[in-house]
């Protein structure tokens, strides 16, 4: 399948069906996802009057948008009206919301095809997609490893080329890490570029949708599409974004760039640094000069991190009670039921959280936990400005390794160290993307990361399309 | 802070010293302490975080989104007017209105959607004023937070209440319905004094327009904080809550019931337990309800979907400008215009009667006469009548040109038809009388009656009443008291 802009404007010039694209997507899907497993749900029956409004708009001479007859995937965290949306748990099993996310809405009106809803780890805490209620997604490159996580689903149905695009979203690197180990494009958007109703939460603070996409002008035309204010979102950022594509091949000449200490030493894998600085030597040859930096405040981000997203998590996961939606299990009382709903319909890695959760808010602990936790996020939002002063844009490892074994990492604290390069950027709020750059000793995709500060997207998509440009000489 | 304005004190000064016992309620030597919270759900067109109607007493379940089900998904997004209303209740109260965090105050209950209630926990909308009550006295206030309402449950089988029901139906509508939890300080001591302060409440909130404040409707919702102490010692006891409180009748019965039901226990050697009583109006008593001993840990923290609130100077001003006059400020007004001590305004502002009597005196009616027709003569209201009419009436009531019942019979009309109080008169035949067709008369009583007027020369104010009912009567009630007993001390002084 063809890149989603090219499969746009043929479709919009006549030159392919939507209805055909559609069924050519399906078709792949139909092949290959009973060993993938991206897929939890497809949607044939809206992506069918979806796909004939494209073609009846083509027909009449009207515009169907940007993403005109474009199939996209969509992590399964996301609500899509009467189609069901399960977190990948149990408790959410058999609901179907009664409305459509905001993300949803943007995509069919800019022309895209909604083929189906992806695996995910449960409620998106992971970072392997081992953790669903519904069985592991395996990454299209090595089927005995794992896709990363937590947006696993969606990373490996665009690496397998089942759809051009989907969506992820990334509370803690969950678009990031996954597109560097299925080895394609993901971004995660400054917090508040893009609406976040509709996305069944996790850490409300740090959770972001974004785009994943074979390459990086793809990205950047769904991230213009989906970006925007709505006013159904209260931390929707109220100003008018600039527009990312019409930039994107401008180069980097001129820019500097900071690649990252403290991201580029101990725990990262030999092979993923060779890449990083690779990448480095690739920006410098385009123009930038690049210069190492230090952020002495990121290597507190994951202890951070995993007080301030599981205290959310722990109050925003409260309302799956069993009273009026999904799973229920009897008890002989409200709370009996509440316990047994809960009991029953959460997985080990979800209950871990709220447990972790419930303790660092907890009265008496509250300030050596929660309080703490959010001055260290200060912390490394101050020092990432800092560091914006000197640099336009800093550079990174995505993941610390290639893709892992599925079940090689059984330890809960092994897991969560694969996103020790992309939590600092949740914290932040800033946006950050993984690109695609060459390959591991094993043969299998690196990604490298490129953060930006708030709102400036559009330079971080102009770098990323220079590296891209970069490794295809590579290779 | 320090960017926001001087935001003084509108109205009145804050006096603390409230300390009052009531004899035979408590046994000598007890107090009371009592600080209240007052939930009142404002008067919006849509509820806190979404678009859903705020009606009362709709169909189940018929006002109700993703946002106010707490649909997984879905989010909140502040109601303009409810923050605007929350503040102008603020500035009615005399707080400081201050920027504001909403919060997450995390429990299970089945009628609240998210189970977790939007609130405000560290940093509220307004803090620190006091209500002035009519006594003179002010109840200090510590906070008035903005947070959601839960739905309705309605528990059926067992006695009506969650721990024994066979089932529970629960109506979302009111899910989401914004409220502002008014918390007073503990510095109430008589259950007369907490009466007074929620009515006066009740008249503020009506004034300002920003609920309709009905207490039987659930729109304001009253739970007594009360514990007591030995006088003359400063210490804050246990407490108890009670809830269940639906009218100002009830908030005088619970309190002095729990009040007493403290000493009785204090008495016996033994200690209160910290908990949340429900008030059993039918039984006259308070029964046990959750206990608080093991306090739920709510595990506040600031809600991250919603931004804090940050009001200007410019916003705060802007509220300020708008408040209508408010009770306390028109019962020194009153006060002021007509003489008089501020306890005895009390009636008539409440009857919204203030602007009439004091316009009235302004156009040159007798205050005592203007006010004595407020308290007496208008209880429902001023009706159709008039500033200018009340004021011609009074003055023609001074002059002596209609007698005080046919003033009365003029103001009926005046309230129940409006028009000019001098054309009502004749109409009505309500001509003076002349005043020397009187002094025939009297002449004439004096003659058949000249033991009561040899006692009136001595002096006797008694018998005056005996020749005004005479004149009276002879008058069918036209003619004017006052009339004649100035008539009757003229005829005396002339021997």
């Amino acid at each position: 399948m063809s890149g989603a802009q090219e499969l746009a404007a043929s479709i919009r010039s006549g030159v392919q069906s939507a209805v055909a694209v559609a069924d050519a997507s399906f078709g792949a899907i139909n092949e290959r996802d009973d060993e993938i497993h991206a897929f939890l749900h497809l949607t044939k029956q809206r992506a069918q009057i979806q796909a004939q409004a494209v073609d009846d708009a083509v027909a009449n001479g009207n515009d169907p948008g940007p993403l005109a007859g474009v199939p996209i995937a969509i992590k399964d965290n996301m609500c899509t009206r009467g189609e069901p949306t399960t977190c990948s748990s149990k408790i959410l099993e058999g609901w179907r919301p009664p409305y459509d996310a905001t993300v949803i809405g943007r995509l069919e009106a800019a022309g895209a095809v909604i083929v189906g809803k992806t695996n995910l780890d449960e409620f998106a805490m992971g970072s392997s997609t081992e953790n669903s209620a519904f069985g592991p997604t395996r990454n299209p490159h090595d089927t005995t490893r794992v896709p990363g996580g937590s947006s696993g689903g969606s990373a490996a149905a665009v690496a397998a080329d089942f759809v051009p695009l989907s969506l992820g979203s990334d509370t803690g690197g969950s678009i990031r890490q996954p597109a560097a180990l299925c080895g394609v494009v993901g971004v995660k958007p400054t917090y508040g570029a893009v609406s976040r109703y509709g996305l069944i939460a996790f850490a409300s603070s740090l959770d972001q949708i974004g785009p994943f996409a074979q390459n990086v002008t793809d990205a950047a035309l769904c991230f213009d599409v989906i970006s925007g204010h709505d006013p159904m979102d209260a931390t929707s950022i109220p100003n008018p974004l600039t527009p990312t594509l019409p930039t994107v091949n401008d180069g980097v000449a001129g820019m500097r760039i900071g690649l990252v200490d403290e991201l580029m030493g101990e725990g990262i894998d030999d092979d993923v640094i060779a890449r990083t600085n690779q990448a480095a030597e690739a920006l410098t040859a385009a123009g930038a000069t690049v210069e190492r930096v230090s952020i002495p405040a990121t290597i507190y981000g994951l202890a951070a991190y995993y007080l301030i997203a599981p205290a959310e998590a722990s109050s925003n996961l409260a309302r799956f009670d069993g009273v009026r939606y999904g799973q229920r299990v009897e008890g002989q009382n409200v709370a009996a039921m509440n316990v047994a709903t809960r009991s029953a319909g959460f997985g080990d890695e979800v209950k871990r959280r709220i447990m972790l959760g419930t303790y660092a808010l907890s009265s008496g602990y509250y300030d050596a936990y929660y309080g703490k936790a959010q001055r260290v996020r200060t912390l490394i939002a101050n020092e990432f400005a800092t560091a914006y002063e000197s640099f336009d844009l800093l550079l990174s490892p995505t993941s610390p390794s290639t893709a892992f074994e599925i079940g090689a990492k059984s330890d809960p604290m092994a897991l969560y160290m694969c996103d020790v390069c992309t939590i600092p950027s949740n914290l932040a709020g800033h946006p950050a993307m993984s690109v695609p750059f060459g390959v591991g000793d094993d043969g299998l995709p690196v990604g490298v990361q490129i953060l930006a500060p708030m709102l400036e997207e559009a330079r971080m998509f102009k770098a990323a399309k220079a590296l891209e440009d970069a490794a295809k000489g590579m290779s | 802070m320090s960017e926001l304005p001087e935001q003084g004190q509108r109205v009145g000064t804050l006096e603390t010293d409230n300390s009052k016992t009531v004899e035979g309620v408590l046994p000598e030597g007890w107090e009371m302490v009592i600080g209240l919270e007052v939930h009142v759900e404002l008067a919006t067109t849509t509820k806190l975080f979404c678009g859903c109607a705020n009606n009362f007493g709709d169909e189940p379940n018929t006002n109700i989104c993703p946002t106010c089900l707490g649909l997984p998904g879905s989010l909140p997004v502040p109601n303009k007017q409810a923050i605007e209303f929350a503040m102008t209740l603020g500035r009615a109260l005399n707080c400081t209105v201050l920027p504001s965090i909403f919060a997450r105050k995390n429990y299970f209950y089945p009628d609240m959607p998210k189970d977790f209630q939007t609130t405000q926990f560290e940093e509220p909308t307004n803090a620190e004023g006091f209500v002035q009550l009519p006594n003179g006295r002010s109840v200090g206030i510590e906070r008035a937070h903005i947070e959601e309402d839960t739905g309705k449950s309605t528990h059926l089988g067992g006695g009506g209440r969650i721990h024994d029901a066979t089932a529970t139906l629960v109506d979302y509508n009111r899910a989401g319905v914004p409220l502002v939890e008014i918390v007073s300080h503990p510095v109430m001591h008589d259950a007369e004094t907490a009466r007074a302060y929620v009515a006066e409440l009740r008249d503020i909130l009506l004034a300002t327009g920003v609920s309709d404040a009905r207490m039987e409707e659930g729109s304001m919702r009253v739970d007594a904080n009360v514990s007591v102490r030995p006088i003359g010692n400063d210490e804050l006891r246990t407490r108890c809550e009670v809830k269940n409180i639906n009218s100002l009748r009830s908030l005088g019965r619970a309190i002095n019931y729990e009040a007493r039901r403290h000493v009785d226990l204090w008495t016996n050697g033994e200690e209160p337990k910290q908990e949340t009583r429900h008030w059993d109006e039918d039984g006259g008593r308070s029964t046990s309800g959750r206990s608080k001993e093991d306090a739920d840990d709510y595990r506040y923290f600031a809600c991250p979907d919603l931004p804090p609130l940050t009001p200007t100077a410019e916003d705060i001003a802007a509220i300020d400008a708008a408040l209508p006059a408010l009770p306390a400020a028109r019962r020194s007004a009153l006060a002021a215009a007509a003489g008089v001590e501020i306890a005895d305004t009390t009636l008539t502002v409440e009857r919204g009667l203030d602007m009439l009597v004091i316009g009235a005196i302004q156009a040159g009616a007798d205050a005592t006469v203007a006010m004595k027709h407020a308290d007496q003569n208008l209880s429902d209201g001023q009706g159709q009548l008039t500033l200018e009419s009340f004021a011609a009436l009074v003055v023609m009531e001074v002059d002596g040109l209609l007698s005080s019942t046919q003033v009365k019979t003029v103001l009926g009309e005046l309230v129940a038809n409006g028009g000019a109080p001098g054309d009502i008169a004749s109409s009505m035949g309500f001509e003076a009388m002349d005043t020397t067709e009187l002094a025939s008369l009297l002449d004439g009583i004096i003659a058949t009656s000249p033991d009561e007027w040899a006692r009136f020369l001595e002096g006797d104010r008694k018998v005056q009443g005996h020749f005004v009912g005479q004149i009276m009567k002879a008058t069918q009630g036209k003619a004017d008291g006052k009339v004649v007993n100035q008539l009757m001390t003229q005829r005396a002084n002339q021997g």
